[in-house]
């Protein structure tokens, strides 16, 4: 049998206890299920590893992936190749972090509840909004909590919605609106950007929220000088979805006067882990701050006057309100939480202005490089961050397939998402790219063409 | 009994109490929770208050009270409409623990029929609801 | 106020740092050209700056005031605390893991897939259900999902139902989730067995049923033994039935929800399949369900050809996405490397060693807590703390004073059907002499509430803060840090 090395009882230990409450056997504690439903044979599972066969097993599966310590990548896409620091993996390798459940015995969870407190003010300096919540599953999710929160705050049900939102993050707004009776209405594009004439065209009375993404999917910084007091005129929300680390210098939706401001915060010191675990943020202003979803944590004193963290404002959460709670959702991710927090202490206000500066620098580099090559043409003009589209001479499926033998993983096929860009390609350039590396996709490009 | 109950008020089955006050020669009703309600809510931490205006229907819930794991509806005992809400209690909730019959009054309403307010319970008929539901626990 | 661990921006110093970056290496622009100045931040960024050291220290230092797992015994009910293996870690650890990213070509991430699709196998093979999506990242993001599917499955059959029946033991997340997803909310009572009260149901149960969501054993840790009869009616309206898998660890081996008649599954690989809660999250719950549902999972499903494994979007029927990729891959490998560890034997033992522990506490501790609905339980049982409070303790207060144990304290105050609540999982994992430690602590509070009340009632006494003041953090919310004198205009 397998696993024993983690289940302590012994044979003689059952049967002493199974005595102690009087039962003959085993199949005494299970003649509650039924004789029709009660499993006669064993599951046909694969067969049982120790542990040197298990970790010999997952290593060959994980040999048979390329990875992107090994390769250099250029796809970014809403999950991203950022640094991430050596003491990371240390802090949040500590068991009392990762073994610990939810923070619900406040006196023997300051940890987490400190640490989640000192999470949630990070957030706030970062996107410049006065509050958030311990946060949410992933980027997708934070944006429909932000919609369904903007509905509940107008009272509406109509949404905005740029083309240029990251078309993941539109899938999933879409999945769970279906469900419901609100609505979402698309803003097409204009050169890449949110068509500002659509835009006032379609806003109206009955908008709960206009949602864009800055910078844009396509990496380019959306125009929002004055969009807030449009939607406000008309009773509107603002809801922005941000990169969390172009804010170290990159205009922050506060200062658009936006009013939900949400994200994926993997880029923060969570490694890309195929898509998951990632990190969902959504910051808002103090009124809004009990129509806010999820878990939050406050600031108080105990019985001796002491500061500490306990999880407040907890009526808004599904285990008290029920079908009447701001959301349905129950966990956060406090450990990518964590490392957030981690991360952003650990670069400081210099070296996340450093980071977002080299990944400008970097990828205005490549821009320039890839642009200027026969055949590849910018496929528009504008204020980018760290991605950008190239229009390339082909398919990109066939660009990146080629770039593989050169241990390169190359970019995002945009004409998936948007058939309307054919031959288009979404590049990233983190700091982490080096000139050689970019150098070297470079003339790969132009050798492919 | 520990609970303090007046005699000029009528009250609900809801653990309201409902006073009727002339105001410029129109008849509003102010209303609370009683002793009793604060005291089973425990100590209140955040009220929801309706917007002044609006118009409700008897059984309507009127506000919303929030203790720290508990949340309980205030339901309008009659129809009418909101004249005013007790702003004090956006910032001291406690009011309605500390003194629910005055301080911590909720809102206003403009009492469509008066009938509604005489069909209330009086002191000594809500004494005996209160004391039938401790039996019951 | 006094004064409690400092918090990092009580710390540094300006122009202390704790990073090192890779060196501007492309030929620079000036700044201007790629950041014009009405696209740049005027906000200042407050966040501190300290040396590698100091954020070390701090972050260890709080550490050491929380509880986990791996220092002591977590009988919190529902939640399945049990010992999470090292070994997982490891292997979501490896880099061919770790650092994929989920855009690669298919061909790059074979290793990945396969791991899903294996996953997929033996979770089908564990709960008797056809296909599992793995988008859902916690077992609430499972509940909505599997009622979009539910409800996508109602409007291929051209019917519009949107009524979602729970019973009021269920968990939270239950009623919340059908909310979101538009539907109406019914709750069903309880009998006095503790069970879905069949009369009720029967009631309730009509052309607009969407679904019954169900958690089997139930909240109350007891196996719904009228379930075939429960699926019979549910299903004779049209209705589907939704497994909540909270409680799967009781019945691994034993029985599987689709024998049960469950349509729709989700299972919470961080309660069940051991991989850890993190202090929260990331969690992954995975959605199961019967065949004639399968074509309305999210976007895309993992599928094996002759030319290997890939990611299918062709589902026309398909809800769309819940995620903004496959879900949390760190916490499926974690599950899987589990469960080829265990196997099939492994898993049952787990269910009869976690279904022995606790009905093993629940003989002893009945004696000294009231138990309300005294028969046998499966993996948890609910004890009721009305004795205690009859003398002065609430649950409250009896789960605080465990903490001067050492202990995490049950669940308290759930499920809603039991005054005074007191919800014991001890799971598999842990040894008689613990029980028995747990048994000796709770019957010495027992004893202490007697011989001292304001001890109990101002517990915990041994922990780096005492009872804090959750009145005062719901009144004057304070959710971020300021500086004391900004503090002062609030």
């Amino acid at each position: 049998m397998g696993g024993q090395h983690f289940l302590p009882l012994t044979q003689l230990e059952r049967q002493e206890m199974l005595g102690a409450m009087g039962a003959k056997s085993v199949a005494d504690l299970f003649q509650d299920i039924p004789g029709e439903i009660l499993l006669q044979g064993p599951l046909a599972l694969p067969p049982t590893l120790s542990e040197t066969e298990v970790f010999q097993h997952l290593s060959s599966l994980a040999a048979k992936n390329k990875n992107t310590r090994e390769y250099v990548s250029f796809l970014g896409a809403g999950v991203y190749d950022h640094f991430i620091p050596s003491v990371i993996r240390h802090i949040i390798g500590r068991t009392e972090f990762y073994t610990a459940y939810t923070p619900y015995q406040a006196e023997v969870s300051q940890g987490v509840l400190q640490s989640i407190f000192e999470y949630q003010t990070l957030i706030c300096q970062l996107t410049g909004m006065e509050v958030t919540n311990a946060s949410l599953y992933d980027g997708a999710t934070a944006l429909v909590e932000g919609a369904v929160m903007a509905c509940g705050i107008t009272r509406r049900s109509r949404v905005l919605l740029s083309r240029a939102v990251n078309p993941f993050y539109r899938q999933v707004l879409q999945s769970y609106f279906n469900g419901r009776s609100y609505k979402v209405e698309e803003i097409p594009l204009q050169s890449g950007k949110t068509d500002p004439d659509q835009l006032q065209h379609s806003l109206s009375e009955e908008t709960a929220a206009l949602i864009v993404q800055t910078p844009n999917f396509f990496g380019l910084l959306e125009d929002l000088q004055g969009v807030a007091d449009l939607l406000h005129e008309q009773g509107g929300l603002l809801l922005v979805v941000a990169d969390p680390l172009s804010l170290p210098i990159f205009k922050t939706p506060a200062e658009y006067d936006a009013d939900i401001v949400v994200g994926e915060g993997q880029a923060l010191g969570s490694p890309s882990s195929f898509g998951g675990p990632l990190l969902g943020f959504l910051a808002t202003r103090e009124k809004y701050l009990r129509k806010l979803p999820g878990r939050i944590v406050g600031e108080t004193v105990d019985i001796n006057g002491k500061r500490g963290f306990v999880l407040t404002l907890q009526t808004r959460e599904q285990h008290i309100r029920r079908e009447r709670a701001t959301s349905n959702i129950c966990t956060n991710q406090a450990l990518n939480a964590l490392a957030a927090a981690v991360y952003l202490v650990t670069l400081g206000p210099q070296g996340l202005r450093e980071v977002a500066g080299l990944c400008l620098q970097k990828a205005a580099y490549a821009r320039e490089k890839i642009n200027s090559l026969a055949g590849y043409a910018e496929a528009f003009p504008g204020t980018y961050f760290k991605e950008f589209p190239v229009c390339i001479p082909g398919e990109a499926p066939a660009l990146n397939k080629k770039l593989l033998q050169s241990r390169i993983i190359g970019g995002l096929d945009l004409s998936k998402f948007y058939p309307e860009l054919q031959n288009t390609m979404l590049l990233c350039v983190t700091e982490k790219r080096t000139c050689a590396e970019i150098d070297l996709l470079v003339q790969e490009l132009e050798a492919w063409r | 009994m520990h609970w303090h109950f007046p005699e000029d008020l009528k009250y609900t089955g809801k653990h309201e109490w409902v006073k009727m006050t002339d105001q410029n020669g129109k008849k509003t009703v102010l209303i609370g929770i009683t002793d009793y309600a604060q005291d089973k809510l425990g100590k209140i931490v955040f009220v929801e208050l309706p917007e002044t205006g609006r118009e409700v229907k008897p059984g309507e819930s009127l506000a919303v009270i929030e203790s720290v794991k508990a949340v309980s509806d205030v339901f309008s005992p009659v129809a009418g409409s909101v004249l005013e809400v007790n702003e004090g209690l956006f910032d001291t909730p406690e009011l309605l623990n500390e003194d629910p019959y005055a301080a911590g009054w909720i809102v206003r309403l403009a009492i469509a029929d008066e009938a509604e307010y005489a069909g209330l319970m009086s002191v000594s008929e809500y004494l005996t609801f209160v004391r039938q539901a401790e039996e019951e626990v | 106020m006094k004064k409690g661990k400092a918090l990092i921006f009580e710390m540094g110093h300006a122009g202390r740092r704790g990073y090192s970056l890779p060196p501007l290496d492309v030929p620079p622009k000036p700044l201007a050209e790629l950041l014009p100045q009405e696209l740049a931040r005027q906000l200042p960024l407050e966040i501190p700056e300290l040396s590698e050291g100091e954020i070390v220290r701090h972050y260890t230092n709080l550490s050491r005031s929380n509880f986990a797992v791996d220092l002591g015994f977590y009988p919190l009910g529902s939640c399945t605390m049990k010992y999470n293996p090292k070994i997982n870690e490891e292997a979501a650890g490896l880099p061919g893991f770790a650092f994929l990213h989920p855009c690669q070509d298919g061909s790059t991430v074979q290793g990945a897939l396969e791991l899903i699709h294996r996953t997929e196998e033996c979770l089908k093979e564990i709960t008797g259900m056809a296909r599992f999506t793995f988008q859902p990242v916690a077992g609430a993001h499972g509940e909505i999902t599997g009622l979009l599917v539910i409800q996508a499955y109602h409007r291929a059959r051209g019917e519009d139902r949107r009524r979602v029946l729970v019973p009021d033991s269920a968990h939270g997340t239950n009623p919340a989730t059908a909310a979101m997803a538009g539907c109406e909310v019914v709750q069903i009572p309880s009998d006095a067995r503790g069970m879905v009260d069949l009369a009720a149901l029967q009631k309730a149960v009509d052309e607009h049923t969407a679904a019954l969501m169900l958690t089997n054993p139930n909240t109350l840790g007891l196996f719904e033994e009228d379930i075939l009869e429960i699926s019979r009616l549910v299903h004779a309206a049209g209705g589907l039935l939704y497994y909540d898998g909270a409680n799967l660890n009781a019945i691994m081996g034993y029985a599987r929800p689709g024998d049960m008649g469950f349509d729709v599954v989700h299972l919470n690989l961080h309660k069940t399949f051991s991989a850890p809660h993190g202090g929260g999250g990331p969690g992954s719950g995975p959605l199961g369900v019967r065949e004639e549902l399968a074509p309305f999972l999210p976007l895309p499903v993992v599928e094996a050809n002759e030319n290997g494994y890939y990611l299918d979007y062709e589902r026309p029927l398909s809800i769309g996405k819940v995620h903004s990729f496959y879900g949390n891959f760190a916490v499926i490998v974690k599950a899987y490397t589990y469960i080829r560890m265990l196997g099939a034997d492994g898993l049952k033992q787990v269910s009869t060693d976690a279904v022995i522990n606790a009905n093993y506490l629940m003989s002893r501790l009945k004696q000294t807590y009231h138990l309300p609905y005294d028969r046998l339980c499966k993996h948890e049982f609910v004890l009721s703390a009305v004795k205690q409070k009859k003398k002065g303790a609430a649950a409250a207060d009896v789960a605080k004073a465990l903490l001067d144990y050492g202990m995490h304290p049950p669940t308290v105050y759930f499920p809603l059907i039991v005054e005074e609540a007191l919800m014991v999982e001890p799971t598999e994992t842990e040894s008689k002499e613990t029980l028995d430690q747990f048994i000796a602590a709770m019957e010495e509070i027992d004893r202490r509430i007697g011989e001292n009340l304001t001890e109990i009632t101002r517990a915990p006494h041994s922990t780096p803060v005492g009872r804090l003041d959750e009145v005062k953090a719901a009144r004057q919310p304070r959710v971020r840090w300021s500086r004391e004198k900004d503090r002062e205009k609030d």
